[in-house]
């Protein structure tokens, strides 16, 4: 076992076949750390299939396998509630990222005067937690100033205020200060108009950002909570994690129904993970060093 | 340096290019040219706003003026139908003199403060424990991530249950191998708040190892080996050289923590609703309570404010300590 193999990391793991011992702690260890954090997780799926009205009982593997929890969930109104909380994901999602890609194209691709009070505008947005504003945003939700709507009890009230994110708006004009001038200005030369350049030089460059806003973009809809439960008039306006809350107990089948709402819940977020993973652990470390 | 330069060449084609002819025959363009004559302004200087347009409108009215409204509601009695009462600092002064108000801001403090320890330390092991190249501890990674990526609301709902409070409860009954136990967790004021900070380090720990994982990358391998040539131990060289140089990634991981601690709501809201008793009311399910339940929107403002004063003051007194820090 050599030096440089055990200067690779900081507790300086030995990786050589000799180290059976270290190699034993280590495997010891992650089987631990594994189970720790994604143990709780199992027993969602396996509660979710258990019919077991027993709270304390909860176990790995179910004992009693049955669809019923997901049935007896259909009839107080899950799917309903799943419903509100896709439509709100895919539409908050699809704003989010056209205001952010065309307010990045502004402050990234243009000089213009303004350009630092906007630019603080967003990035103080960013300072500004949103549960301190939640209770005078509900009563601007029941009475959108001048137009005098309200968007009380309506999904447009929980989209239409995750509209626009600074962190998504920050990431991309990060990442469209990157693109070479050069690219525009042949454009430019060659007579294409400003929304051409957008579409067909900038867009198709920013793909990759796109893909860290959009996995970030939705895990901080999904996670919403205060919002939609303050914009929410009756308990059927409620997102599938707000209404969790409501569906703790049943009688007959116990912590099931909870169980399969959380696992409703749960999967669309495992989805977004396991498919754009990349792109969201390179987002946490360039999201929160330049934030 | 790459990332001013395209900025600056835009500029420098721009007046250029929607010269002549094209801003001439643009209507929208041509009023606003005569609006701004003289200066460096351009046809072109109208389209960045076109741009920025939703994202301004957004934020504006449905973050600064809720927030400006927010400091007006909190110096008023607000009356729904009977116009609001101007109050002065009334509302901050009841919020001074509420005991449930002060404990709940102990109890943010606490959670706050346990949270981001927590967090960071069982973060920072696991990054000691799953740093390399190996696929297996790329997948083990991938695996402790998980609670970090699943909604708060979930995890409250999912812990609640493994936390039950009876000898038979699914962490009662793992505590029992190890001859642990029984606990009562959320069910008692004695145990409940470290309960539920338990459940956010559970949370929390995952997303800072990720973060110091990247910073472990980051540190240069030949000070490995120089102290190791020097004969440090382990636990020296962890001390002397990796600690030091995590520094930057600590400050930040500091004052995310400490800003979203203060903040805490879905995860007491879910876990205790802030009982039992009021043992585990934070300041913003104090604020909640107040707002919804009790309909005193002028003192749940107050209350409002403060905290987003407390979070503003936090953020720029590190970020005036990490500047300072950077330039000494």
């Amino acid at each position: 076992m050599s030096v440089a193999d055990q200067c690779d990391t900081a507790l300086g793991w030995s990786t050589g076949r000799q180290a059976w011992l270290s190699r034993t702690i280590r495997a010891v260890l992650c089987v631990g750390a594994v189970l720790l954090f994604t143990g709780p997780l199992i027993t969602v799926f396996s509660g979710a299939f258990d019919h077991n009205p027993d709270p304390t009982r909860l176990s790995v593997l179910p004992n009693n396998p049955s669809m019923i929890n997901f049935e007896t969930a259909g009839s107080k109104g899950i799917w309903h509630y799943l419903t509100n909380s896709l439509i709100i994901a895919g539409g908050a999602l699809l704003l989010q990222l056209s205001v952010s890609v065309f307010a990045a194209y502004a402050l990234a691709r243009k000089k213009f005067r303004g350009q630092a009070v906007v630019l603080l505008l967003v990035l103080t947005t960013m300072m500004l937690p949103e549960e301190v504003i939640a209770i005078p945003l509900s009563l601007v939700i029941g009475d959108l100033p001048l137009v005098h709507v309200s968007l009380r009890g309506t999904l447009l009230g929980v989209i239409l205020p995750l509209g626009a994110w600074g962190f998504s708006i920050f990431v991309m004009t990060e990442f469209m200060k990157e693109i070479p001038v050069e690219l525009e200005e042949a454009a430019k030369v060659d007579g294409a108009g400003e929304l051409r350049i957008f579409a067909q030089i900038i867009l198709p460059l920013v793909k990759p950002a796109l893909g860290v806003v959009a996995v970030f973009g939705f895990n901080m809809i999904w996670e919403q909570y205060l919002l939609p439960l303050i914009v929410a008039a009756d308990p059927s306006d409620y997102t599938l994690t707000v209404a969790l809350l409501s569906l703790r107990s049943d009688e007959e089948v116990g912590p099931g129904i909870v169980l399969a709402g959380a696992l409703l819940a749960l999967v669309p977020s495992l989805i977004v993970y396991l498919s754009l993973q990349k792109s969201f652990l390179r987002g946490i470390t360039t999201g929160a060093i330049k934030g | 340096m790459t990332v001013s330069h395209p900025v600056r060449g835009t500029t420098d084609v721009g007046p250029a290019a929607s010269g002549g002819g094209a801003v001439g025959s643009h209507p929208v363009r041509r009023r606003h040219r005569r609006r701004l004559t003289g200066s460096s302004f351009t046809g072109s200087s109208f389209t960045p706003w076109l741009f920025l347009a939703p994202a301004v409108l957004i934020f504006v009215v449905f973050k600064y003026l809720p927030m400006i409204e927010g400091i007006r509601l909190s110096l008023y009695q607000v009356r729904p139908f009977l116009g609001d009462l101007w109050v002065g600092f009334d509302n901050y002064a009841r919020i001074m003199g509420d005991e449930r108000f002060r404990d709940a801001i102990g109890h943010t403090l606490v959670l706050a403060f346990g949270q981001t320890i927590g967090s960071m330390v069982i973060g920072f092991a696991l990054a000691l424990l799953l740093e390399g190249h190996a696929k297996s501890l790329w997948f083990v990674r991938s695996a402790v991530f998980l609670p970090v990526v699943a909604a708060t609301a979930v995890i409250g709902e999912i812990w609640r249950l493994l936390l039950f409070p009876a000898p038979e409860g699914f962490v009662n009954t793992v505590l029992s191998v190890v001859g642990l136990g029984p606990w009562t967790f959320l069910d008692s004021p004695d145990t409940s708040l470290a309960s539920v900070m338990f459940v956010g380090v559970w949370k929390g720990a995952p997303y800072d190892m990720v973060l110091i994982l990247a910073g472990l990358a980051g540190i240069d391998r030949q000070q490995y080996e120089a102290s190791a040539l020097d004969g440090a131990t382990t636990w020296q060289r962890i001390r002397h050289v990796t600690l030091p140089a995590l520094r930057p990634v600590i400050t930040i991981l500091l004052t995310l923590a400490s800003i979203r601690g203060l903040r805490v709501f879905t995860e007491v809201y879910v876990l205790t609703g802030g009982g039992p008793a009021g043992s585990t009311d934070v300041w913003m399910t104090r604020v909640f309570t107040v707002a919804f339940e009790r309909n005193e929107i002028g003192v749940a403002s107050a209350g409002s404010v403060m905290l987003f004063l407390i979070t503003f003051a936090l953020t720029v007194v590190v970020q005036l300590y990490r500047r300072r820090k950077e330039a000494g």
